[in-house]
């Protein structure tokens, strides 16, 4: 599974990252977690509000520091 | 009932004396903060369930393709509901033109955004009263569509970043939260701010509480009064740097007019504060051109100094 943190590094977008890594943590998933702050690889999901969560290649929050019990609920 | 709690606890229950220095500020801070944080936490949440329903995906929508103008007037208007933080600033507006709104429509929501926002409106209304709450709303609204229309009229197309035009920009679908996710949305997002500006509430009010009881009256009346043409212009440089702490400067603006500081002027340096922010001029920068920033500053200048000299000759 891959997730991504979209954002351009904004403290939010700090705070997003890191309940991210929690949420596989705790889920015991195999997950990657990356960051994506380049400008273009953000457009391309069409996202207009970060920080972001995309699963997969599918956006699931925008806008928001999702919660790390938010998360799990998508992985 | 406020007021007289305030009363209560300052004059009763710590013995000051009504219309001594100290008393009347002390008076006046207490009564005041917890007014402001009253109002602050109950229309901080309820704007902010309003907001999940205008996401900027569904703005975008909206005012793609649209004509000047119309555009113009929709976009100030759906500033004020769309959620807007200026860390999002750059994608936002690359989705805004690559979607075919308008350059001078997008502008128009990027001046009312911030401009127009409920922490301003409320220490507004909670400090001066509805009448110039209104009021701010209503020049807002105006100087975000005038300067829209004339970034418009002026065809600045090619001073937006070349590699804006060629991005490629995927078509999210738009993210629908249930009303339950939606009051999860909104208590957080009234912490999380409420967390973030208390300090600068406190602090303001205390400061204007200070200047309420201490200041002479009139003591400003010189310089910042309606008779002295300079006001206006220093008051909206003034402005700038301190950018998006309406919370603080609201609650000492408001003491300074007691003092004498013309309501145009008072109006002018709170749009400046709102409206003109160099951290936003700075992410600005990756899409925009020096020159349409320029531009763009320089409009929103000029239509905020306008709007105090209009006030300070009317009111």
């Amino acid at each position: 599974m891959k997730i991504e943190v979209l954002g351009t590094g904004c403290s939010k977008c700090k705070s997003l990252y890191e309940n991210a890594k929690m949420a596989v943590q705790e889920s015991g998933k195999s997950a990657e977690v990356v960051k994506v702050e380049e400008i273009p690889k953000i457009m391309a999901y069409g996202v207009m509000s970060t920080p972001a969560l995309v699963v997969d290649g599918q956006v699931r929050f925008t806008g928001k520091v999702a919660s790390v019990a938010e998360i799990m609920g998508v992985l | 009932m406020l007021k007289e709690t305030a009363d209560y606890i300052t004059f009763d229950l710590l013995g000051f004396t009504p219309g001594t220095n100290l008393g009347e500020s002390l008076d006046f801070f207490l009564y005041d903060t917890t007014k402001i944080f009253l109002l602050l936490t109950t229309i901080i949440y309820v704007v902010a369930i309003i907001r999940t329903s205008f996401p900027p995906e569904k703005t975008k929508r909206i005012l793609s393709h649209k004509r000047e103008y119309i555009g113009n007037v929709l976009a100030a208007l759906l500033g004020i509901v769309t959620p807007f933080c200026s860390c999002s600033a750059v994608p936002l507006f690359i989705g805004f033109v690559e979607s075919g709104v308008p350059l001078g429509v997008t502008f128009s929501f990027l001046i009312s955004s911030p401009m127009v926002n409920e922490v301003a409106l409320i220490m507004l209304w909670g400090l001066f009263g509805w009448k110039i709450a209104l009021i701010y709303i209503g020049t807002g609204l105006i100087v975000a569509i005038a300067a829209g229309i004339v970034i418009g009229k002026l065809k600045m197309e090619k001073y937006v970043q070349d590699y804006v035009w060629k991005m490629q920009v995927g078509n999210a679908e738009i993210i629908v939260m249930s009303f339950r996710e939606k009051l999860d949305y909104a208590r957080e997002y009234t912490l999380e701010l409420l967390k973030k500006i208390w300090p600068y509430v406190v602090v303001g009010v205390g400061l204007g509480a200070f200047i309420h009881g201490f200041v002479p009256q009139d003591f400003l009346a010189k310089w910042a009064g309606r008779d002295n043409p300079f006001a206006v212009p220093v008051a909206v440089a003034l402005g700038v740097p301190l950018y998006s702490n309406a919370a603080g400067v609201i609650p000492i603006v408001h003491a300074l007019m007691e003092k004498g500081m013309a309501i145009g002027t008072v109006l002018a340096f709170m749009m400046a504060v709102t409206a003109l922010s160099l951290p936003e001029a700075i992410i600005l920068k990756n899409v925009l051109k020096n020159r349409l920033l320029a531009v763009f500053f320089g409009i929103v200048a000029m239509a905020i100094v306008c709007v105090g000299y209009l006030f300070n000759a009317i009111l």
